[in-house]
């Protein structure tokens, strides 16, 4: 046994599942919210990068001066797209909201290539010292930065629901539409709001991934890992977002361990949690905290 | 459907009512079809043909994918993955096995269809959201298999495959291979739309219009749901093997999501649950490109093509017009082409009254 790498490994884990599960938040987000199921997170991510990347190279901006511009394109880009897209398919079946959302993320994908090319490009350094030590182990800075964005994003959203208005208004829509309008609360608004919160959040994911790693394409998989994390999660449970991702940054990491170590399979860390993901649907179909629907004629 | 047969078009036996072909001109209209395809290859050139050979080979895939989703009401994001399974599946039959490639295609079905019970058997229990998340579990489960079982694909480096032969008769050109699609798109069709016929077809609609009243019918869910996932595997994996025996070539990377994006994007642009419509999606599908090719090419060595780069990022532009014409369908035509032509074609038989 390896134990330090193991260590590394789950560290690394823990890291990389609290992206995943600040992604799935913002899913579940949209989930919960309009009844969406978003196969465009990923791109989120993955637009919200190249703009601000964009924003720091070519207008050599300060970086919090990029990011803050960043999150104010996303919040606009995130409401337009609820507006102009998923607003006329209310009442269409799931089928065809699934459709528009892939079609999006096909989209933006494409136009992502189109205009920034197809290699990963890097960010300009923000931090001065790059490594520190942290129990004997050498742990990058910027990945302290994104485990501490990530909680803090996680500490914004539970007092976003539990305190704020918006948020309030937010769980009385997605508790039930009705009631909620008939309270005076405007239900188009808190759609298109949850939209653009959970773009704004998949983008500040996506921009420290991107500083850890570089601007690519490959951001726009965050999208797909984020289904086994809902899964794990339950679609409509916003802590169960948050252990799911870190199950599923776990697992995925402890697989390429063992696949290292024993299996030599290859390609285990990319396709475990798809396994997981197919295991939990057949024990328990609507995930660890998701509502069991019960249905009556 | 009812809103668009025109006053006076009435039926007086069951007969009529299930009768695929209902009038003389659509008869005619297909004898004809079916000649002029079959005159084909002395009038079209070779690229033309193999448009065509796609088409047919989109079509059939097409088909089964709407039978799942357009019938039964089931997502699934999977379907090139079972593709792939049968172009392996039929190359690996006559490589390891011996067995003639004219049988090889349909037990390449049989071998999807099995896989997809498989994978359909999860599928018995979920619905909707859960479903389309299984079904993208199962095309990357899927992918990776086909990078791993070097036995079964050859690994990286993809599998050659033998051209389709019977007797002593070699298809191994678009004017004889386009006969074999021919073929299989008139066979599969007319299967669907007898199927669509039957006690099992009508079972299948009424699982997707409400399936709690068909429980009540006494229709099994799980038994319909997991039997439509095995039919759309067997159109999948007759595509597949075609496919593969037409381009004498398998490559692993081939089967991607953004293929199986483009089968749903046939179905939704086709028209959900018709089997016409199938056809017309694949064949938009396969045209939308050449249509962004030959754009790009009218603005080559403009001031546009050098400002936007247009030439070197064609496959970019390609994939970006595949998305916006899902969005722009779901917006503006969601029930697709099928129901634009059925519109088209009572406008002129009511023509120059409307009503």
């Amino acid at each position: 046994m390896d134990w330090t790498l193991l260590l590394q490994l789950t560290l690394n884990g823990l890291i990389v599942g609290a992206l995943y599960g600040v992604v799935a938040m913002s899913f579940v987000l949209i989930y919960k919210a309009s009844q969406v199921v978003n196969f465009a997170q990923g791109e989120f991510l993955l637009v919200g990068a190249w703009v601000c990347w964009w924003m720091l190279t070519e207008w050599q901006l300060p970086f919090w001066m990029g990011f803050l511009f960043t999150l104010a394109f996303m919040t606009i880009f995130g409401m337009v797209l609820q507006v102009m897209v998923l607003r006329p398919l209310i009442g269409e079946p799931v089928i065809s909201v699934i459709m528009a959302t892939i079609g999006l993320g096909i989209f933006f994908q494409a136009l992502m290539k189109w205009i920034f090319g197809v290699f990963a490009k890097p960010f300009p350094p923000i931090f001065t010292t790059e490594q520190v030590s942290l129990l004997g182990l050498q742990v990058q800075t910027v990945y302290l930065m994104s485990l501490g964005i990530s909680i803090l994003i996680m500490a914004g959203f539970a007092w976003f629901f539990t305190v704020s208005k918006h948020g309030l208004a937010m769980r009385a829509t997605a508790f039930d539409q009705q009631v909620a309008q008939s309270l005076g609360i405007s239900v188009p608004k808190v759609f298109a709001m949850s939209w653009a919160i959970s773009a704004v959040v998949s983008a500040v994911a996506g921009v420290v991934v991107g500083v850890v790693n570089g601007v690519s394409s490959a951001l726009s998989f965050y999208g797909i890992k984020v289904f086994p994390a809902v899964i794990v999660g339950g679609l409509d449970s916003v802590v169960g977002a948050v252990l799911g991702g870190l199950i599923v940054g776990l697992l995925e990491n402890w697989a390429q361990y063992l696949d290292a170590g024993w299996l030599n399979w290859g390609n285990m860390y990319t396709v475990a949690p798809f396994y997981a993901l197919i295991l939990i649907l057949l024990v328990k179909p609507y995930g660890l905290f998701g509502t069991r629907n019960i249905e009556r004629v | 459907m009812s809103a668009t047969t025109p006053s006076g078009d009435f039926r007086t036996s069951y007969r009529e009512d299930m009768t695929i072909f209902p009038t003389r001109n659509s008869r005619i209209a297909l004898w004809a079809g079916l000649a002029l395809l079959l005159a084909s290859p002395l009038l079209l050139g070779r690229y033309e043909l193999g448009l065509l050979i796609n088409i047919g080979i989109m079509g059939i895939a097409a088909l089964g994918l709407n039978i799942l989703v357009g019938f039964t009401g089931q997502i699934s994001i999977g379907h090139a993955a079972f593709f792939g399974f049968g172009a392996f599946a039929s190359a690996w039959l006559h490589e390891g096995w011996h067995i003639p490639v004219a049988f090889c295609i349909p037990l390449a079905g049989l071998m999807t269809a099995l896989v997809g019970l498989v994978f359909g058997a999860p599928a018995a229990r979920l619905k909707g959201l859960y479903l389309a998340i299984a079904t993208l579990a199962a095309q990357f489960i899927l992918e990776d298999f086909f990078a791993r079982a070097q036995w079964f694909t050859g690994g990286v480096a993809g599998r050659i495959t033998e051209p389709f032969a019977l007797g002593g008769w070699v298809a191994d050109r678009e004017e004889t291979y386009l006969y074999v699609v021919v073929a299989y798109v008139v066979v599969m069709f007319l299967g669907a739309a007898n199927l669509m016929r039957t006690r099992d077809g009508r079972a299948l609609v009424a699982v997707r219009d409400h399936y709690l009243s068909a429980e009540v019918m006494g229709i099994n869910l799980a038994y319909y749901r997991t039997l439509s996932f095995g039919i759309a595997s067997f159109y999948a994996g007759i595509g597949g093997a075609l496919y593969a025996h037409y381009l004498l070539f398998v490559s692993v990377e081939a089967f991607n999501i953004l293929f199986s994006i483009q089968f749903l994007g046939m179905v939704i642009i086709g028209g959900l649950g018709s089997i016409m419509g199938s056809l017309m999606g694949a064949a938009f599908m396969v045209l939308l490109p050449e249509v962004v090719q030959a754009g790009a090419d009218l603005l080559a060595g403009g001031a546009i093509d050098r400002a936007l780069k247009l030439g070197a990022s064609i496959s970019f532009l390609r994939e970006m017009a595949v998305g916006a014409a899902i969005i722009l369908f779901l917006l503006f035509e969601p029930d697709g082409l099928a129901h634009r032509w059925r519109l088209i074609k009572a406008y002129w038989k009511l023509y120059p009254y409307s009503h």
